[in-house]
């Protein structure tokens, strides 16, 4: 067994805690019990200082006192015990493995992906360190990044320095998981624009609007994983660069931009790690369907759904978002990002993103 | 020639049979799967009033086998008084032939149109004439007959008559041949099972080809038969009351306190006042006038309800619950009779039934089962009134969901009972809207669902109850291993929250080291009377406390302790020995008690 490290040395302390007041509260006959804060949409409360949105006061107590809460409980222990092992052996592993590997766990075993990494994330808050102290990584790539930006990056093959336009394809450079191994060097740009889809991505390059306007284009690839977000965090943070979301104008979108900005539900307890508040959603607005006449399709029923929840999602709180639903519901439209090809291929990059970048004040020529 | 005189040609009156030829459906023949059912039906409502009226315990024979690719015979035999030789061709082959139409009781069939009408249903699918055999009692032959109907006349035709040697004493057997197909088995025995039901003292023999089932009685008593009564002056029509009259030669005051039920001298001297006729009039002297006036006074008066206790056969509570326990699992059943009730001078009964989970389906809409006057309505759900009435209670009240009809493992059972059931056709197929039944069928169903909600609600918390133990018996013991790995200590122990959080009585018994400790703890509230049996190859000579009794077979032990054990206290013995063999805890009742061999 190789010497712990000082790091992997406190979490097992921290995890050891954790299991002792259970184990205390066992041998004095109590049911043992654990108390997190409670990780829904209504516990989300803004924080002042930092300008994320985090948990809130309200907390629930687990009690192994029902089947359900027990088990989850126990697979805890289980997951600490395996956490435990790994320090202990200088290992690590991915969510999905650790999925696998609760096969033999007996009653203790996952039933489902995203029931372990809901764990984990408990954990998490629990023990307030993050996943990669456990040793833990997730199965997801990071998102592209295409643009004039110079990262030097900790590979497992030595240390590699990137240029983000010249020594890439066109895929871009891809995000590792742990945004920490990444130093940033230097850029030559003036924001950064995050967008939803591949089109998107692909169509800015082939218009060549990273070198026109200088700037770094990040492909979001769906609802941001957390290494894509801390690197936007940052981007924002370190060099000081502007953040734009650019995505479809759907519900499903807003949350995209919200999870980037503010934090999502799920993550709440890393938002200040994690969120760019700073970021700007410059569109699809409902009101660029207005206002440009863009080809739209009815809102379906799960859409309605979706946009009304968002209408008392405390993120979503802002008059700018509060105007903008109400006017897709009034609308019962919503339009994607390519939809600006119906002014011709060159719409975007010519008209809307520079009419839209200047509107706020991040455009330098 | 005027076209008058050349339709005059072709108008001519049309006979019932050949009416009823052409509108099959009416009567409830629409389909060759509705034929055999309905003939099944027909056969056994008759068999089933047939015995009521004799006061016979029904035993019935069914059989539909295939004899061709799509003919099929349907045998339908009874035990019961049989019918004399001059009436069988009346009773089975002329329409609208019956003893029942006029009387005001509860009774299966009425109008005498069913059991003719598969005769004519037979007859027009195959050609084959109807057999039928009857024998009134064991001192006469029985009569068998080869019938038609002569559908231009409606009058039957007898194609053979002989008297012939019979097993049964007394009793009916109809043979039909018609075209059907086979997909009507199921619905058949469904028909047969809800038969069943509300005919809990009738046993059925039911051959179907090479199947036989047997739907047997769970009750010996034959229903009282239900007596005639007068008709009651709120349910009488003028076309009636005109006939009644007509053939009436008493003065109107004593024809009323005559003819009626619940009119005595008083109400029949209001009743002329308010027609403004003479007590002494003859009544079959009255004018039409009079008479509508007279009607008029007669549903106006206030007349007190009929009788409902004769006239009417509720199934009672208790036979309608052995009904359904004998052909359903259920894991609760509630049934109940509502008091008499009347709309329009008819008088009728609700008896409704609520049966819940066992092996009901879970999900999707309750089985709805609708009666009346004994006979399962198989079809037309969406139009009869109790499904009206069903989905009309606001289920949710109750814990039970609901769409339309609640849902979930749900079976619901409506029986109305009435001496003229409202039907919306003569297909008898649902009851027609009446808001008075309705309104008690509402009452009925309400009263069973707040029995279920209870049930239900007291299901929910032994679930609750279960939960907790099975988390604290099975997983929190995990728990306790695997922290106990993690912190690097020994395993805790779990029976302190065992017993803490349950209230119970716990015992635990452990060897090491040659040394047994049996431990009991009493967390319940009460003092406990206990008797511990150890049975074991130790002798137990040394224990901290001697055991009260001690006897030894083949060197087993068995070693007893008989304390009280007061609230909160805990009792401990040890002795050497090897452990192993039985123990057992008894004084405590078995939901109070957790006994744990930690060796095993």
């Amino acid at each position: 067994m190789s010497e712990m490290n000082e790091r992997d040395q406190a979490t097992q302390k921290r995890l050891m805690e954790i299991a002792k007041v259970w184990y205390d509260q066992i041998g004095g006959g109590d049911v043992p019990s654990i108390t997190l804060p409670t990780r829904t949409k209504r516990n989300l409360t803004y924080d002042d200082d930092s300008e994320v949105w985090k948990y809130g006061e309200k907390e629930s107590t687990r009690n192994a006192g029902t089947v359900k809460s027990s088990l989850q409980m126990l697979k805890m222990a289980y997951v600490m015990g395996f956490i435990k092992m790994q320090l202990q052996e200088n290992r690590s592993s991915t969510l999905r493995e650790m999925y696998y590997i609760s096969e033999g766990w007996k009653q203790a075993k996952f039933h489902a992906q995203n029931e372990s990494n809901y764990l984990v994330e408990d954990l998490e808050i629990i023990t307030s360190l993050q996943r990669e102290h456990f040793h833990m990584r997730p199965e997801e790539d990071g998102a592209s990044i295409f643009g004039p930006l110079r990262v030097r990056e900790n590979t497992r093959r030595g240390m590699k320095e990137i240029h983000c336009q010249d020594d890439v394809g066109e895929a871009g450079y891809n995000i590792p998981n742990n945004v920490e191994n990444v130093e940033l060097v230097d850029h030559d740009a003036c924001c950064v624009i995050a967008l939803e889809t591949g089109g998107m991505f692909s169509r800015l390059q082939e218009n060549g609007f990273d070198e026109d306007y200088n700037t770094i284009l990040l492909h979001l690839k769906g609802q941001p994983t957390r290494a894509t977000r801390r690197m936007l965090k940052r981007l924002n943070e370190e060099l000081k660069l502007p953040v734009v979301v650019f995505t479809d104008g759907d519900p499903w979108s807003y949350r995209i931009y919200a999870s980037v900005a503010y934090g999502s539900i799920k993550t709440a307890h890393m938002s200040e790690f994690l969120a760019t508040p700073s970021a700007h959603f410059i569109g699809v607005k409902p009101s660029d369907i207005q206002r440009y006449n863009l080809p739209a399709d009815k809102l379906s029923e799960k859409d309605i759904e979706a946009l009304k929840a968002e209408l008392t999602d405390p993120r979503f709180g802002s008059d700018f978002w509060k105007n903008e639903i109400s006017l897709q519901l009034k609308m019962g439209l919503k339009s994607e990002q390519q939809a600006f090809a119906s002014h011709g291929l060159d719409f975007v990059t010519k008209e809307y993103l520079p009419e839209m970048l200047s509107e706020i004040g991040v455009l330098k020529r | 020639m005027v076209l008058a005189d050349e339709l005059a040609k072709k108008q001519r009156s049309i006979s019932v049979a050949e009416f009823f030829e052409k509108n099959k459906h009416m009567l409830g023949f629409d389909s060759p799967t509705r034929g055999i059912i309905t003939t099944v039906k027909e056969a056994i409502d008759n068999s089933l009033d047939a015995c009521e009226e004799a006061q016979v315990l029904p035993d019935i024979l069914v059989s539909v086998r295939r004899i061709k690719e799509d003919v099929f015979r349907v045998v339908v035999e009874d035990n019961g008084p049989g019918i004399i030789p001059e009436k069988m061709p009346s009773v089975y082959a002329k329409l609208l032939y019956g003893s029942r139409f006029h009387q005001v009781r509860q009774t299966r069939g009425q109008q005498g149109i069913g059991i003719s009408a598969a005769v004519l249903y037979a007859q027009l699918t195959t050609g084959k004439p109807t057999t039928v055999i009857s024998r009134t009692d064991a001192s006469r032959p029985a009569h068998k007959m080869s019938l038609t109907i002569k559908t231009e006349t409606n009058e039957p035709e007898v194609l053979s008559h002989e008297e012939i040697d019979w097993i049964l004493p007394h009793g009916t057997r109809i043979e039909l041949e018609f075209k059907s197909n086979i997909a009507a088995k199921k619905k058949l025995l469904e028909y047969l099972k809800y038969t069943s039901i509300v005919n809990p003292h009738a046993k059925f023999r039911v051959e179907l080809d090479d199947d036989a089932f047997i739907f047997d009685r769970v009750s010996s008593d034959v229903p009282p038969c239900p007596v005639a009564i007068k008709p009651h002056p709120y349910g009488i029509e003028l076309g009636v009351l005109k006939r009644m009259a007509a053939a009436s030669e008493l003065p109107l005051s004593e024809f009323l306190v005559d003819s009626f039920s619940k009119v005595g001298a008083k109400t029949a001297a209001e009743i002329c006042q308010y027609a403004k006729l003479k007590p002494t009039v003859k009544t079959d002297e009255l004018s039409l006038e009079q008479l509508s006036a007279l009607l008029e006074a007669m549903q106006t008066t206030k007349i007190p309800a009929p009788p409902a206790s004769q006239c009417l056969s509720p199934i009672t509570e208790d036979l309608i619950v052995k009904g359904m326990e004998k052909e359903f699992e259920l894991d609760f059943i509630k049934a109940r009779t509502r008091p008499g009730n009347v709309f329009g001078g008819h008088s009728f009964i609700v008896e409704a039934a609520i049966g819940y989970g066992g092996k009901l389906q879970a999900e999707g809409q309750a089985t709805l089962l609708r009666f009346a006057n004994r006979v399962p309505l198989l079809y037309q759900q969406g139009a009869c009134a109790i499904t009206n009435a069903v989905q009309g209670v606001n289920w949710k009240n109750y814990n039970v969901s609901q769409q339309g009809l609640p849902t979930g493992p749900l079976m619901i059972l409506v029986h109305v009972a009435a001496t003229n059931v409202p039907f919306t056709s003569e297909s008898k197929d649902a009851v027609a809207s009446v808001p008075e039944v309705e309104r008690e069928i509402t009452l009925a169903l309400q009263e069973l669902g707040r029995d279920l909600k209870q049930f239900l609600s007291r299901r929910e918390k032994n679930k609750q109850q279960d939960d907790r133990a099975r988390a604290i018996c099975a997983v929190i013991p995990l728990i306790a291993e695997k922290v106990a790995e993690i912190v690097e200590l020994p395993v805790p122990d779990t029976s302190i929250i065992e017993g803490r959080i349950m209230r119970r009585v716990v015992l635990k018994k452990k060897t090491t080291g040659g040394q047994i400790l049996i431990h009991i703890d009493n967390y319940t509230t009460k003092d406990q009377e206990i008797t511990l049996y150890d049975i074991s190859f130790d002798s137990a000579e040394d224990a901290n406390i001697p055991p009260t009794f001690v006897s030894e077979m083949d060197g087993e032990y068995t070693k007893l302790w008989k304390f009280t054990l007061a609230a909160g206290e805990s009792f401990e013995v040890t002795y050497h020995g090897e452990g192993g063999g039985l123990i057992q805890m008894q004084g405590v009742s078995e939901n109070l008690k957790v006994e744990v061999d930690l060796d095993v």
